[in-house]
């Protein structure tokens, strides 16, 4: 952790650009793609763009690219407006969610295409490339198509390619959402590792929260096309902001409560009382946003709760409580507590004395 | 695929294969034997000797290869960035594009140069005071008329628009040319640099149909008076029954050698870029 920060400080001082984005808003006919989106990537950090599919990430990338134009907001790139600035001299390296190699190209061409079309001399730009497929660990691929290449293989050649020119900022969308979880997880690794060698700022959009959260520095929520939340992964996962983002990143359940009359900053909840975290909405009746891993669940013959499923999990397993009311709860218990519980058990469910989120209920 | 493939093929593949054979062989060997089997001669080649020295052999295939050429040159320049932009622009325009390229296969070529004919006459009488009136001229050059060009253009239109969009359909264009942007290439480029390499087989197959179309195009050419090499064949067939035979059998064999001569252009150019 120390030796990340100390390279993210000379990455820094260096060349790291900032990215900002600045009220941004695209339409496609009827769909509003981005609704004003407001956001600002730090020198040299990772920020994961989050959020459902078709809320605008991807959008937000390729206005940023230059491929899109937004139709009113801006773009700054180190406190420069880049607007209008043509995609070919944004100075932004991009790896795409499909493949995206030049077919008729070897490996090292592939990378070398950009000095090229800088008009690089032949030798220096090949050495370049091979130096940075090195860099990706397919040091020995340089003479293979894309098509003898398998798909991680290609995205860390794309990857290569997107870093060939030095570029300012680099942008990933989804680059690995198109491969098998087991390279997933390697290359995950793999372009966290590289971007902190290089103290390069990087937007990595995915619809992945444990990709999301395991890598960035900072995670950016999006919901229809505006930002929810953009805070760093402990602190989305233990405050988020609304109950979009809590039930977006990781497991939430929702158990209704009653908001207590004096201004509202208690909740009753499941028999215990129990203070509001943030701001309370303006109703009575509410749902309390509780982990799995925050509810205790007691096996009691007298309990109003029943166990209506489990699932190993490892570790933990989870346990699905279906409460008096019809709503369900789930809770992460120790394996060895767990077993006692079949399905149909009488249980009853506590929570910790601690605030909790609500929210307006739902339905 | 290829492993799907039994090794032997099945009993029915051979019977077609045999009957598609003969469907086409047949009349090329009696063209063939017509020509150099002369009764009371025995085998002779005196008919492919004497196209050479037949008049005007030489300056009609010169003058389709000319028009074949510019053809090529001319559709593919209109038609590959028309396509490409098509795919990256504006996808939903792409039926009313289809439809329009299709278009000349259902107006006939006798009503269609019935419509050039019309224009070429009325242009000189109304435009006789304008420069538009050399134009005219010059298009109708008999050396290289241009007016034929642009016929073809348009007649070669619905192949060429189904070669280049079957070979834009097989690669993801629009992210080509973004990763060829993002790696600071310009439009043009991007283009050049990043689709045309991978449209090789589509461009080989456009230029192939255009050759074939141009160099076997007599309706419009002979209407407007113009002699290319399939109008000549028809002229001089009307005097030597066995020369016509022997110019026919000779001309699909120069089609052919000129598309292998394009095919194996596209082959080389391959491995060049590969190198
Ligand atoms: N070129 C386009 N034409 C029409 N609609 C588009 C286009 N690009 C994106 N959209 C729409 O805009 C919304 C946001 O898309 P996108 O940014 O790709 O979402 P995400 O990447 O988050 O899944 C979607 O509803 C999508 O259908
Ligand atoms: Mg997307």
């Amino acid at each position: 952790m120390k030796m990340t920060v100390t390279t993210l400080e000379k990455a820094v001082s260096e060349k790291a650009a900032t990215v900002e984005f600045r009220g941004l808003r695209r339409e496609f006919g009827p769909t509003v793609a981005l609704d004003g989106l407001d956001l600002t990537v730090r020198p040299g950090e990772l920020l994961a763009l989050l959020g459902p599919s078709g809320c605008g990430k991807t959008t937000a990338l390729r206005v940023l690219a230059g491929f899109e134009h937004p139709d009113s907001g801006e773009v700054l790139l180190d406190g420069e407006d880049v607007t209008r600035v043509p995609a070919h001299r944004r100075d932004a390296g991009m790896v795409f969610q499909s493949y995206s190699l030049f077919p008729h190209l070897s490996a090292v061409d592939n990378v070398a295409f950009g000095l090229r079309m800088r008009k690089v001399r032949t030798t220096e730009r090949r050495a370049r490339a091979a130096e940075l497929l090195d860099l990706v660990g397919l040091g020995d691929k340089g003479g293979s198509f894309p098509h003898q290449l398998s798909g991680g293989q290609q995205q860390r050649v794309a990857l290569a390619r997107a870093l060939a020119l030095r570029p300012r900022v680099l942008l990933l969308d989804e680059p690995l959402s198109a491969l098998d979880a087991k390279v997933r997880l390697t290359l995950r690794e793999e372009i966290r590792r590289l971007q902190q060698e290089l103290g390069i700022t990087t937007l990595f959009v995915t619809h992945d929260q444990e990709e999301a959260l395991s890598m960035a520095d900072r995670v950016a929520v999006m919901h229809a096309g505006k930002l929810e939340q953009c805070a760093a992964p402990a602190e989305l996962y233990g405050r988020p902001a609304t109950a979009f983002v809590a039930e977006f990143v990781g497991t939430m359940s929702r158990v209704r409560g009653q908001l207590t009359a004096e201004g509202g900053d208690t909740v009753e909840v499941l028999g215990q009382r129990l203070p509001v975290d943030g701001e309370a909405p303006a109703v009575t009746e509410v749902d309390v946003l509780v982990r799995p891993e925050a509810v205790r669940v007691r096996a009691d013959e007298g309990g109003a709760g029943r166990v209506a499923a489990t699932a190993f999990l490892g570790a933990a397993t989870r346990v699905t409580v279906r409460l008096g009311d019809g709503t369900e709860v789930k809770a992460d218990l120790p394996t060895h507590e767990a077993a006692a519980l079949g399905p149909g058990a009488a249980v009853t469910v506590s929570l910790p004395e601690r605030p909790v989120l609500v929210a307006e209920r739902k339905n | 695929m290829a492993r799907l493939t039994p090794a032997r093929p099945a009993p029915w593949r051979w019977a077609v294969l045999t009957g598609a054979g003969l469907y086409f062989l047949v009349p090329l060997a009696a063209s063939v034997v017509f020509t150099v089997d002369v009764p009371g001669q025995g085998v002779t080649f005196d008919a492919y000797t004497r196209i050479l020295g037949t008049e005007g052999f030489v300056s009609s295939l010169l003058l389709s290869l000319e028009l074949a050429a510019a053809t090529i040159a001319v559709v593919l320049l209109l038609m590959v960035p028309a396509t490409v932009a098509l795919r990256l622009g504006a996808p939903r325009l792409r039926p009313v594009v289809e439809v329009v390229c299709s278009l000349p296969l259902v107006v006939p070529p006798i009503a269609f140069v019935a419509g050039i004919g019309t224009v070429l006459k009325w242009g000189p009488e109304h435009l006789s005071r304008t420069p538009l009136f050399q134009t005219f001229v010059a298009i109708q050059n008999p050396d290289f008329p241009v007016v034929l060009v642009l016929a073809y253009v348009v007649m070669a239109l619905p192949f060429v628009y189904r070669a280049l969009d079957a070979g834009l359909r097989a690669i993801d264009v629009r992210t080509l040319v973004e990763a060829a942007r993002s790696c600071g290439a310009s439009r043009t480029q991007a283009l050049v640099q990043a689709v045309l390499p991978n449209l090789r087989g589509a461009l080989l197959n456009a230029s192939f149909l255009t050759l074939a179309l141009v160099l076997g195009e007599f309706t419009v050419a002979q209407l407007l008076g113009f002699q290319p090499f399939a109008v000549w064949i028809v002229n001089v067939s009307g005097s030597q029954a066995q020369l016509s035979v022997a110019v026919s059998v000779l001309s699909l064999l120069v089609t052919w050698a000129l598309l292998l001569a394009l095919a194996g252009v596209g082959g080389r150019s391959r491995t060049a870029s590969r190198g």
